[in-house]
């Protein structure tokens, strides 16, 4: 006998709610009035107890999700019925995990601060006493598999010193510095070592890669791989935007103490101008192509020594100043080695600055697993012509480095026609300044 | 009119975000045991609190300019996205249970947000609603939050009215995720210095009449 779980009428004119958060899991017991989840409606939260003792059988909708009043949440079993004990949640989460290596944004997917990637009640399959290799995957705690990820270690083959054979966070540190999950180690070309072709001491000096470096190198080489990279350039006249600036460069700085440069308002052309066309902030996943909602901005940073893509999240949902912001943050952070794991991980869509050192142009290389990303070039003053006479305006070539496997010619022009029509009229409004 | 139930309003001045919410539990506690019904009324010093379906980018301060202006961070059980509190910013939290006769979720916002918009009708101010955002809103601009939390229709967090909020420290955050509209506060609106304390007589009778409850404060409670 099982009771089911509904979502409940919250109020006359609610018709539907999203459920926040679960406060118990698939197995666990719980006692009639005990809170169960978490809802949200209208902005207002609402713990809901259980209506009845049992063990929490299924969760049938996930955290995140919004459903319909009634909709059938749970199962709850009568006390004593028997109850597959492999955790739904658990076992999802090691699938998703596996997958995660080449890809950031499964990753992402996966933080139990970001539940959306959550159980799948399909999942829910055999029982039977998990192994212990079994145990040390599953039970280890989200630090140790995120680490795990990270380095493409497989947990299940460390032995582990924490509770019944748990990995701890000093195991899989110990097995990472060991060198056993280097990243460097995955790739086919460096499990052979190629014979030096130079010979130290004649005229040259021959000195290690750096980790950052050899992981620039690896990520580039594998983009090049992946991508069938195809480069546009567009010309944009930027005196309007350069007018605009003038104007709140002084009064900007005094009062948020940082500088106002051209960049965010690119980045918001370009953010504009993906919500028009949502395939510049996909990725391929298989045969799947993956559009995403949120847009996070990557905006590659150059240090002395090497470069960084840390990533402004939801730069979709900031105006000018709160871009100028989370920029500067990023980029001074950067600087001062201050970035977390999660600055620098689940980037949608790339801005990077070659003009900052006069470049006119380039053609950048995608940062997987992007399908896209804006090069931009040097802005100074240069004569065009404008209705047949020669004027001076603040010119800059901007270039979209994309993916030809799911975005064509077309639709990258198209793309950067809308970057470029958002930059010219400068219609920002609201700057937040 | 007969038998109105009571809630006893408590001025209880400034208040420690953390002292406020442990505070708030026990009552929460109590009234699901079935004890009279509270409304604390009180300020807090500054804090940014984190609702739960705040979104991190929505608190755009660098950690150096928040703790450079001396503002904490609290993640909270509340609905709703980012906001700030802090002196000159009256906060309603009332402890009420809505059973039998008021649960609905939707009808308690609107009643709270009736609460704020009569009171700042006392102080000559003509408040409204935007369709889609809760608040009370003058124009585009925000002079109260609402933020609630619910358990087994007890509630719980409430509402935050500018008096005399110093308003640039809404800079440091997006206020309930929505970046294109403004704040304001009823000395800016009124161009007079209100207390915070006087504000917060005036909401607790007009919460009396739209919650129709007997304000009488409860003289054998211990604070």
């Amino acid at each position: 006998m099982s009771v089911d779980v509904i979502m409940p009428q919250m109020g006359e004119s609610i018709a539907e709610g999203t459920i926040t958060k679960w406060l118990k899991k698939a197995g666990d017991t719980v006692k009639r009035d005990e809170p169960l989840f978490e809802i949200s409606t209208d902005k207002v939260d609402a713990e809901i107890p259980s209506p009845s003792a049992g063990v929490l059988a299924e969760i049938l909708v996930e955290e995140g999700k919004t459903v319909g009043i009634n909709t059938v949440v749970a199962r709850i079993a009568a006390e004593g019925t028997a109850v597959a004990a492999a955790k739904a949640e658990t076992k999802s989460e090691v699938k998703a995990e596996t997958k995660t290596e080449a890809k950031p944004e499964a990753r992402a997917a996966v933080k139990p601060a970001a539940p959306a990637a959550a159980p799948q009640p399909s999942s829910v399959a055999a029982g039977g006493t998990p192994s212990r290799e079994e145990l040390r995957r599953t039970r280890s705690s989200p630090l140790v598999r995120k680490i795990a990820a990270e380095h493409g270690i497989d947990i299940s083959g460390i032995e582990g010193t924490g509770i019944s054979g748990r990995v701890t966070r000093q195991d899989i540190m110990a097995h990472v510095e060991r060198g056993a999950g280097a990243p460097a180690a995955r790739t086919p070309a460096a499990a052979a070592p190629i014979p030096s072709i130079f010979k130290p001491g004649e005229s040259t000096r021959v000195e290690p890669m750096s980790a950052i470096r050899k992981k620039i190198a690896e990520h580039m080489v594998m983009s090049r791989r992946t991508s069938a990279h195809v480069t546009t350039f567009f010309e944009v006249d930027l005196t309007n935007i350069s007018k605009l600036r003038e104007r709140h460069k002084a009064n900007f700085e005094a009062r948020e103490g940082i500088k106002l440069t051209y960049l965010p308002f690119i980045a918001k052309a370009a953010i504009e101008a993906i919500r028009r066309r949502p395939i510049i902030n996909a990725s391929v996943d298989g045969d799947n192509i993956v559009y995403k909602k949120d847009v996070h901005l990557g905006i590659a940073v150059a240090l002395d020594w090497g470069l960084i893509v840390p990533v402004v999240k939801k730069a979709d949902e900031k105006n000018i100043l709160g871009l100028a912001r989370a920029i500067t943050d990023l980029g001074e952070r950067a600087r001062t080695k201050k970035l977390s794991p999660d600055d620098v991980t689940g980037g949608t869509f790339t801005i990077t600055n070659p003009g900052s050192f006069g470049g006119l142009v380039g053609t950048p290389i995608i940062n997987q697993p992007q399908v896209a990303i804006l090069g931009v070039g040097v802005i100074e003053k240069r004569p065009i012509v404008i209705d047949d006479a020669i004027a001076i305006r603040t010119m800059c070539y901007l270039a979209l480095s994309f993916d030809h496997r799911i975005i064509d010619g077309a639709d990258a022009d198209r793309y950067m026609a809308d970057v470029k029509q958002v930059l010219q009229t400068a219609a920002f409004g609201d700057l937040g300044v | 009119m007969q038998d109105m139930r009571r809630c006893a309003p408590r001025w209880l001045g400034r208040v420690p975000y953390a002292e406020a919410s442990q505070l708030q539990q026990r009552l929460v506690a109590e009234v699901a045991g079935g004890s009279g019904e509270h409304l604390l009324l009180l300020e807090h010093p500054h804090v940014i609190t984190l609702g739960r379906n705040a979104k991190p980018v929505h608190v755009l301060a660098g950690e150096a300019a928040r703790q450079a202006r001396g503002v904490a961070i609290y993640p909270t059980g509340r609905g709703g996205d980012v906001t700030y509190h802090g002196p000159g910013q009256l906060v309603g939290y009332p402890i009420l249970n809505l059973r039998p006769d008021r649960c609905d979720v939707r009808r308690y916002v609107r009643d709270l947000e009736e609460v704020l918009i009569r009171t700042a009708g006392d102080f000559g101010v003509t408040a409204g609603r935007i369709d889609g955002l809760t608040g009370v809103w003058v124009g585009r601009e925000k002079l109260a939050a609402i933020g609630v939390r619910l358990s087994r229709w007890i509630t719980s967090h409430g509402f935050a009215f500018n008096v005399t909020t110093d308003l640039s420290y809404f800079n440091l955050i997006v206020p309930c995720g929505i970046a294109e509209y403004g704040v304001t506060s009823l000395a800016r609106l009124t161009g007079r210095d209100v207390t915070v304390a006087e504000v917060a007589w005036r909401a607790a009778a007009r919460f009396g009449e739209v919650f129709e409850r007997e304000m009488a404060p409860a003289s054998e409670e211990a604070a």
